[in-house]
């Protein structure tokens, strides 16, 4: 799909950098400390549990829940004008974390708190693809 | 540790014109705010020996409260510029109150302004708008800040079964009491059914449910108990201060429904030996309707999941169990960005002096005055009282 330009682009960080080459891979990595087994999401040099640094990557079932969503009616700029309405929502993943994406492939309308989901992936350009989810059964 | 019960209290309290206000920039606000809370505290500049700002989004410095003293040709002791969104008012009064009781100043001046409305280009407001949420796990899919606020309104009303009309009913409260301040900005009555029937921006909130985008800034100047009884007006004391911090971003918050209100609350309330059946009048967060909803049950003045009904019956009204932003709050008073909450600090002390005209709440004792900042992220809770107590 072509994407418009003036979208907020993420800026990979030393310690994001892993987790955006995994979605260009079609893989969604979150953390697991190598100490204590928690997960987590957003990445961190330590695990927000035990503070250890052996905080590994582990590829996510990429399964979920909607927590919580709202459909934006009006857009936050010019760039996201022609996907209104559309969905934010805050996923829970199997795993625990929860992270905030978009749920795509079906009617704003249909989406509803407790609904299952998983991820897919939305390529922005050579260099980004965004993951995205969508319901399931 | 050292109570910081009845230990300072409020001797000066103004605001600036709010609503539109061209002829000013946000500096100018700034400084006019303190112009006119020490005229209304009776004393000199010369006498202000600490400064406390929060930066402006429309006009930023380096250093603000630095730039403010220039300015002014003021020349503090103690002078710092904070930056907690919406929380910021009330951090600063918290720092200063502590500042002055461990004897690092005695007078300082809090003074805060923006002017959103007429100041900030479209460019500059779609790019803070932009830049609210996390930079790469947020902002990329497009949250507009109603969108943030609306994630927590959805999980209250999925969770606790409250209603569009219970969100509505506090713009409506808001509107009743803005239209008893010849001040505000927005005064012209509304019903539920006009906030409903106003344009959807993210569900559940409506138009009508957001607040203001506003120019205003506003001062106070604060001193220690001991010096409070020289200046003209009644003092009003700090009775209790407590913070509370969860997140920043949203999509870590550990609870949708719940907030650091409680932690915020409950440390205003230890330190001022009081509890929510004690509090005459409420000033609470009011950028979104919900926000209001969740701070009275965190703060205590409902089981959680009741501030719905709460609303509903008539409550937070002038007349009902806790009034609630009596001068109209930031949904129909004045919402200058960050400063925003600065007007429910001095509405508090208008309140507290007993110089509220016809929308005072008689006998007013106790006011508890509330700011969040982020996306219900960093709390601050005040708890203001017209005598210091033992």
């Amino acid at each position: 799909m072509t994407v418009p330009s003036g979208r907020n682009l993420p800026q990979p960080t030393p310690e994001t950098a892993a987790y955006w080459e995994g979605c260009r891979q079609g893989k969604l990595l979150i953390q697991r400390c190598d100490s204590c087994g928690h997960y987590q999401f957003y990445p961190r040099i330590l695990c927000t549990d035990c503070m250890s640094t052996q905080v590994e990557w582990i590829q996510a079932s990429g399964r979920g829940e909607v927590i919580s969503f709202t459909i934006v009616r009006h857009a936050v700029s010019e760039a996201y004008a022609a996907d209104v309405p559309y969905v934010i929502a805050l996923i829970k993943l199997d795993e625990g974390p929860t992270m905030m994406s978009n749920v795509i492939d079906c009617d704003p309308e249909h989406v509803r708190i407790g609904m299952p989901v998983e991820v897919v992936f939305e390529t922005w350009s050579e260099d980004f693809t965004v993951p995205k989810f969508s319901a399931r059964d | 540790m050292n109570s910081l019960r009845g230990k300072v209290a409020i001797v000066g309290a103004a605001d600036t014109k709010v609503g539109r206000v061209p002829h000013f920039s946000a500096t100018q606000l700034c400084v006019d705010a303190a112009r006119r809370v020490l005229e209304d505290a009776g004393i000199s500049k010369e006498q202000v020996d600490g400064l406390v700002t929060g930066n402006s989004m429309v006009e930023p410095y380096m250093y603000h409260a630095e730039a403010i003293a220039e300015y002014l040709q003021i020349f503090p002791r103690y002078c710092v510029s904070i930056g907690a969104g919406g929380g910021t008012t009330f951090s600063a009064v918290h720092h200063a109150a502590a500042a002055i009781a461990n004897g690092v100043c005695e007078t300082v001046l809090i003074a805060m302004a923006d002017n959103l409305l007429t100041g900030f280009s479209r460019e500059q407001a779609m790019a803070t708008q932009s830049s609210v949420g996390h930079a790469q796990f947020e902002t990329p899919y497009g949250p507009t800040v109603p969108a943030l606020y609306a994630l927590i309104a959805q999980a209250h009303m999925a969770t606790y079964g409250t209603t569009p009309e219970q969100l509505a009913s506090i713009a409506v409260v808001c509107r009743k009491h803005a239209a008893l301040n010849p001040e505000a900005q927005k005064q012209e009555p509304i019903s539920v059914r006009d906030v409903l029937d106003s344009r959807m921006i993210a569900d559940p909130l409506h138009l009508l449910d957001c607040s203001l985008v506003s120019d205003g800034g506003a001062a106070i100047i604060l001193t220690s108990a001991e010096r409070a009884i020289d200046f003209p007006h009644h003092p009003i004391y700090l009775l209790g201060a407590g913070e509370g911090h969860g997140h920043e971003h949203i999509s870590q918050a550990h609870s949708l429904t719940t907030s650091a209100a409680v932690e915020s609350g409950r440390r205003a309330y230890a330190t001022a030996g009081l509890g929510p059946r004690d509090i005459d009048l409420a000033q609470l967060y009011d950028c979104f309707t919900p926000t209001v909803l969740i701070e009275l049950e965190d703060l205590g003045f409902c089981e959680k999941g009741e501030a719905g009904a709460f609303v509903e019956a008539g409550q937070i009204e002038l007349g009902g169990q806790l009034p609630v932003n009596t001068h109209g709050g930031m949904l129909s008073h004045c919402h200058s960005g960050n400063p925003g909450s600065m007007f429910a600090l001095t509405e508090s002390v208008k309140q507290l002096r007993h110089k509220a005209g016809n929308r005072q709440v008689a006998d007013a004792e106790i006011a508890l005055a509330h700011a969040q900042g982020g996306v219900m992220s960093s709390h601050a809770t005040l708890i203001l009282g017209r005598e210091a107590g033992e």
